[in-house]
């Protein structure tokens, strides 16, 4: 028997593979076994990480040593540095962007040290493929206790008493929901998974599904015993296709392990499971959708009551739950309704998990106990904004169906009620931020783009309102604004979420309401001053030089591709309006600030030629 | 394939304790392997070696082994340093096969320092 003296973690998530982990590690292993190295030290791929912006990495046990942005050439070097001559090699360890030194050890990092990890328990400790390496870090203990030791009553008491929301977005208490389901009197009653994840910019979802696919089998166990299930579905969407080979291969073994099946544990209770593939429509997130669509038909929301409780798939009584719920929901039935209540707030109890991206520094997934300060999230561990130059000018939350935080209120906590009051929502835990070269107007049309697009044509108001109030917003973006758009804007979000039957319509205007609530200058601007600050909306923003600014560089004069930039050595450039195309080129390129944006220019148009 | 019993988990989880004292610390001893330019030239392959088969015959779970840098004393190579919890870590110097068995048996598993092949107790002040 050889003894391994050393593990290496390699994040084989979707972001890392994508930078290079099966190239990375097929190298490590060559260098490993050509230094004699492959018996005592093991490679294990594992799950999502968390930390995407700086993938390929690696973590290094038991030292507990951090390595980022692996490539195939650092390879021979850190095998001999490292597990050869016992130095954690430099160049590749984390490295505060302000601080020359590196961080080699993990919980050293800021982006991991203000993280609480019960979602992701696993993410980046176990191999996601082995039943094995899940059931020693606890797993399936908690199904185990729940089938053999505790009563349906007994479940949904704890889950109750936890505090646990759902954390698709809604935040309706679990415990609640299994009861009414527990209390449906059917046959046949579905225990189902909502891994419809389609947020833009949210992947925790994925995460999960992809780094710890146990985690959710052994919730569902759990809530389909709460509830009575012997059934169970799990609607993943056909874009995860590593989420659904990994989650498959896990059924796949529980099924031969007997933790799917008949009698599972001996306790005479049976469950089976199974993936349904989703194409992809955003609506099928929507819960009534989701289960028409596994029934085969269009997926489209139909008016509740009868709540899924009474009547769900198949109209037989079903629970709904998020991945994120589901993987909450062992560790509660294991340690306790008090210990899950240890962290968080009393309305918002425990972790949420969130998805950083946009103009932040440290791109990735982060799990925080709930009530942390939002900007604790932002500057510590995101790292703050991308390019240090910038301003911070707002956060998006909770995707199209949420809204935009502004710098004013950085410091709410991070809570279900308190980020309500912000006009945004917790919604799936997307987090995107923005400096200030954002335009806020063109923010809320993006999202509002991608609402009108999918919503699902049943409501007028919702399939109408929507495109009705895009063609609005862009009108404004190309400078065909009008005085009074804005409350027209705000009388339609209004109807829009009164008359739409979903929670698809009844949020989609939210992003335009909270720009509205937040940044009414900007559209104002946009309208009456054909000024977009931002520089974004083409139309309505010209760009000039601030001579004293201008250190003649030259720079932005090589990088105009309309060569409307004339200017010569310590001689301050000037912008040629008329052949300006505002393409931001040379603002984006100024080492110096000198490029401001003013409002459109009157340009001298071409007179058309005579016939 | 036989069905999972509760029992069966406990057995599977006491199987991985090994790997897992590995990742999520809490193990008992932590041996260094100093391997330097020098602790390699003068044989410290050969003591990790040893040392790893020993940990494997002897089933131990909570022990970790590790390598690091020249100690500083390169006359003395190969050299190990075996830190036992709560313990101050002890220094060995002019190893071998047979002298790194006998403190893996006489020190790692049973606690107590073997005081002739012993350098030093304890680490240096660093500030």
């Amino acid at each position: 028997m050889e003894k391994v003296r050393t593990n290496l973690l390699m994040c084989a998530g979707t972001g890392c593979v994508a930078s290079g982990t099966p190239k990375v590690r097929a190298a490590l292993q060559e260098e490993l076994e050509k230094r004699g190295l492959a018996d005592e030290i093991k490679i294990v791929l594992t799950g999502c990480n968390g930390f995407c912006a700086e993938g390929p990495v690696m973590l290094v046990y038991p030292e507990g040593i951090f390595y980022q942005k692996m490539t195939v050439d650092e390879m021979p070097k850190l095998v001999e540095e490292h597990f050869l001559k016992g130095r954690p090699y430099e160049k590749l360890l984390y490295k505060e962007p302000e601080k020359k030194h590196a961080i080699p050890a993990m919980n050293e990092i800021p982006f991991f040290k203000h993280q609480v990890l019960r979602v992701l328990r696993n993410k980046g400790m176990i191999d996601p493929d082995s039943l094995e390496e899940y059931i020693a870090r606890d797993g399936y203990m908690a199904a185990a206790k729940a089938l053999t030791e505790m009563t349906p009553a007994d479940i949904i008491k704890v889950v109750k008493d936890s505090g646990l929301r759902g954390r698709g977005g809604a935040g309706f208490p679990t415990g609640l929901k299994w009861e009414f389901a527990s209390k449906s009197v059917a046959d046949q009653k579905y225990m189902l998974c909502n891994g419809d994840e389609g947020d833009p910019g949210a992947f925790m979802d994925r995460s999960v599904m992809e780094a710890d696919p146990h985690s959710v089998i052994e919730g569902m166990i759990i809530g389909a015993r709460a509830i009575g299930s012997s059934k169970g579905v799990i609607y993943v969407r056909a874009e995860y296709p590593l989420a659904v080979k990994r989650l498959q291969k896990a059924i796949n073994d529980c099924h031969e392990k007997g933790l799917l099946g008949e009698d599972i544990f001996g306790s005479g209770f049976a469950f089976d499971l199974e993936i349904y593939l989703g194409a992809g429509a955003f609506v099928c997130g929507e819960e009534t959708a989701l289960m028409r669509s596994i029934e085969g038909k269009r997926g489209m929301p139909r008016p509740r009551p009868p709540f899924p409780a009474h009547k769900g798939l198949w109209d037989k009584p079903s629970v709904l739950n998020n991945v994120e719920t589901l993987a909450q929901i062992s560790p509660i039935i294991l340690h306790g309704a008090e210990w899950y209540r240890t962290l968080g707030t009393e309305k918002s109890a425990g972790t949420k998990v969130f998805a950083l991206t946009g103009d932040i520094k440290n791109v990735g997934l982060v799990e925080v106990p709930m009530g942390i300060p939002l900007k604790t999230i932002i500057y510590d561990i995101g790292g703050g904004m991308k390019n240090k130059k910038k301003k911070f000018k707002s956060v998006q939350m909770g995707g199209p169906s949420g809204g935009c935080i502004p710098m004013g209120l950085i410091e709410i906590p991070v809570t279900y009620e308190d980020v309500v009051k912000t006009g945004a929502i917790m919604g799936s835990g997307g987090m995107v931020v923005m400096d200030e070269d954002t335009c806020m107007v063109s923010t809320a049309k993006f999202f509002l783009e991608f609402t009108a697009d999918e919503s699902c044509g049943k409501c007028t108001p919702c399939r109408i309102g929507t495109r009705v109030m895009l063609d609005m917003l862009t009108d404004i973006c190309e400078g065909k604004g009008k005085d009074g758009d804005i409350e027209i804007l705000e009388d339609f979000s209004r109807d829009v979420i009164a008359t739409s039957l979903c929670g698809l319509g009844q949020t989609a205007p939210n992003p335009v309401l909270s720009t509205i609530r937040y940044f009414r200058d900007e559209y104002e601007s946009h309208i009456k001053d054909h000024w977009c600050k931002a520089g974004i909306c083409r139309n309505l923003c010209s760009f000039h030089i601030n001579e004293e600014l201008c250190k003649a560089c030259g720079a932005c004069l090589r990088a105009c591709p309309q060569k409307a930039i004339v200017g010569e050595k310590k001689v301050p450039h000037r912008i040629i309006q008329e052949l300006c195309i505002q393409c931001r080129t040379c603002y984006d390129t100024c080492k110096f600030g000198s490029i401001e944006i003013g409002p459109a220019a009157v340009k001298e148009k071409k007179e058309p030629a005579m016939k | 394939m036989a069905r999972l019993t509760i029992e069966d988990l406990k057995k599977i989880k006491d199987k991985q304790k090994a790997t897992f004292s590995l990742r999520e610390g809490g193990y008992r001893a932590k041996v260094t392997v100093h391997m330097g330019t020098c602790g390699i030239a003068a044989g410290a392959r050969e003591v990790m070696t040893v040392l790893l088969d020993e940990i494997a015959q002897s089933k131990a779970e909570d022990v970790i082994t590790t390598t690091s840098g020249c100690a500083g004393l390169c006359a003395r190579e190969p050299m190990v340093t075996v830190e036992l919890l709560n313990k101050p870590p002890v220094k060995y110097g002019d190893l071998n096969k047979e002298k790194i068995r006998e403190i893996f048996k006489e020190h790692v598993l049973g606690g107590n320092p073997v005081e002739k092949y012993a350098l030093v107790v304890g680490s240096e002040t660093t500030y």
